[in-house]
């Protein structure tokens, strides 16, 4: 990616981004634009440059921010109404990294109200429209980052990925979107989906910017325990020689009620990497259809906890004339909660309550353990899975808004590597008659991320 | 299974929010849907198999226990609630 440098000043780069978030105000991208912020850090940058004192590996670099992620700069709301006025005092640690490094920040970018969602309308700013065709949701949640990188905003843009979230909107965008293995990015200053899927990672146009960014925004943080030890830049193993990969194909996941799109652009790179001399081999993995019901009971109901701190008290949204403390907790929530919050908030606790627990919680926890060994299985036969992200490139604005399971069936192919903690990166695989782009994804084992990256350019 | 208007309303008041008549029409329908859905599950055998809560291979990290500069002081996050008073959140009355 593009680095400020003596001939092209950071303020420039930084200017060039801002006009041209501008101009494409009408994607609805963006719910905050850095502009002061922005223009200062970029002179500062420009002036340590001039004096030739030593300037980070993103020196100038203009990127984008999802939402929920915290900074004093903007409010963080996660597109969510009860945030509404929440200006974070603390700074996340993996906006922290990627600043100390350079990066400036342009703006935050729009989402689904709390990363619930795959399409972005339901965010509380309205949703952000496809980068190739307007009519067409941007996918989610992270829609905004997805969207301001396809129309090269910015370098990159952040994102979370709790069932698909990055992966989706980048395919349904044309850009490389990963999900990193759980525990790699500290979730410190994030705003908490599901604890046990939720994970940090990336939009770019390349591979070499991801690798890049993994290795500046990894490892392990005392402020979030669950970070693993940093086995990115310390991974001997990538070095392996990639002539001889062994590529898994899952059977029946390419069926009929995949786009067939899709299916041809599977077809299409199975036969480039036999012809790049790779071995590709068929999968048996008969649990996966059984993920997205697994998923939709596990994560509600981490969603249902974790969302119970947003009471209107400390921060963000207080709904007015409440006669009590009681009042004051209901309306707020009710008021500030979009309808897919509750949703999900409400299955939370169906499957959370006595006398369901067994039947729901448990039964996918279980179902859960069927998917991790699953994967296991599978990567003792090949080194990396390739598989569609979504059954449909983007789909029409409005579509499935009023129908809560055809859009969770949008996340049929990309949850189970969240309830597994494996790695999947999203990479461009084309685009449709007409004109909406195709994306595939590579899955690996955990902690393959850097071999994964590096794979990926087999593929382009 | 079937899920009745006071069904949705109980889960309404555990999860600290109340419905209008709308949504309790429209969300009660939706959430019949997803939990017909998510009731599949029903025909995968997980007999004997053990349930998975994390996916986080280390156990128990640990660190010492002392006191360190927190990001934030005390008048920043007071500073974002809607009343203060004495250094206190100000809310309506408990009872």
């Amino acid at each position: 990616m593009k680095t400020a440098n003596k001939t092209v000043t950071a303020e420039r780069l930084v200017r060039d981004a801002l006009e041209k978030a501008k101009h494409f105000a009408d994607y609805n991208i963006f719910t905050f634009i850095n502009e002061e912020g922005a223009l200062e850090k970029a002179r500062e940058i420009d002036a340590k440059i001039a004096r030739g004192e030593k300037v980070g590996r993103l020196a100038g670099v203009p990127y984008a921010l999802k939402d929920n992620f915290l900074s004093p700069k903007g409010e963080a709301t996660a597109s969510a109404h009860i945030l509404e006025g929440f200006t974070s005092p603390i700074t996340a640690t993996a906006v922290k990294k990627l600043e100390d490094e350079g990066a400036i920040m342009i703006g935050r970018t729009n989402m689904d109200a709390f990363a619930h969602g795959s399409s972005t309308e339901s965010s509380y700013f309205g949703p952000t429209l496809n980068s190739h065709n307007k009519e067409r949701v941007a996918g989610g949640s992270s829609g905004g980052s997805a969207v301001a990188v396809a129309l090269d905003i910015v370098e990159f843009a952040t994102g979370t990925d709790t069932g698909g979230s990055i992966r989706q909107p980048a395919s349904f965008n044309g850009v490389y979107g990963l999900k990193p293995t759980y525990g790699t990015i500290s979730r410190y200053g994030v705003v908490a989906m599901a604890s046990s899927t939720d994970c940090i990672g990336f939009f770019t146009k390349t591979p070499d910017d991801m690798d890049l960014l993994m290795e500046i925004a990894s490892g392990q943080d005392p402020k979030d325990l669950t970070t693993l030890p940093d086995y990115y830049n310390n991974n001997p193993g990538t070095e392996s020689d990639d002539s001889c990969a062994k590529i898994g194909i899952i059977k029946d996941f390419d069926n009929e009620s995949v786009h067939p799109g899709i299916r041809q652009a599977l077809k299409n790179k199975v036969e480039l990497l036999k012809s790049k001399g790779h071995e590709v081999v068929e999968l048996e993995m008969p649990t996966l259809k059984y993920a997205l019901a697994a998923y939709y009971i596990i994560v509600p109901a981490e969603i249902a906890s974790n969302l119970s701190r947003y009471d209107g008290v400390r921060y963000g949204f207080r709904s007015e004339k409440s006669e009590n403390l009681e009042a004051l907790y209901k309306n707020t929530r009710s008021e500030g909660f979009m309808p897919e919050n509750k949703r999900r908030i409400m299955i939370g606790n169906f499957v959370l309550s006595s006398g369901f627990y067994d039947a729901y919680f448990l039964k996918a926890a279980k179902a859960r353990t069927l998917i991790v060994k699953e994967y296991e299985k599978a990567f003792r036969e090949c080194d990396f899975i390739l598989t569609p992200v979504s059954p449909n490139p983007a789909f029409k604005l409005g579509e499935k808004v009023n129908d809560p399971v055809a859009m969770y069936l949008e996340d049929l192919m990309s949850v189970s590597l969240n309830l597994a903690g494996v790695p999947g990166l999203a990479i461009p695989a084309g685009e449709t008659k007409e004109g909406l782009p195709l994306g595939l994804q590579l899955v690996g084992p955990r902690r393959s991320d850097k071999s994964l990256i590096k794979f990926s350019k087999e593929l382009a | 299974m079937d899920i009745k208007r006071e069904d949705i309303l109980h889960l309404a008041d555990l999860s600290d929010f109340s419905l209008s008549d709308t949504e309790i029409d429209s969300l009660g329908g939706d959430l019949k849907e997803i939990i017909k859905y998510i009731s599949q599950l029903e025909e995968l055998d997980t007999d004997n198999i053990e349930p998975t809560y994390q996916v986080f291979e280390m156990e128990n990290v640990w660190r010492e226990d002392e006191i360190k500069p927190q990001d934030a002081t005390r008048d920043e996050l007071l500073a974002l609630t809607k009343e203060e008073k004495d250094h206190q959140i100000k809310v309506p009355k408990v009872l």
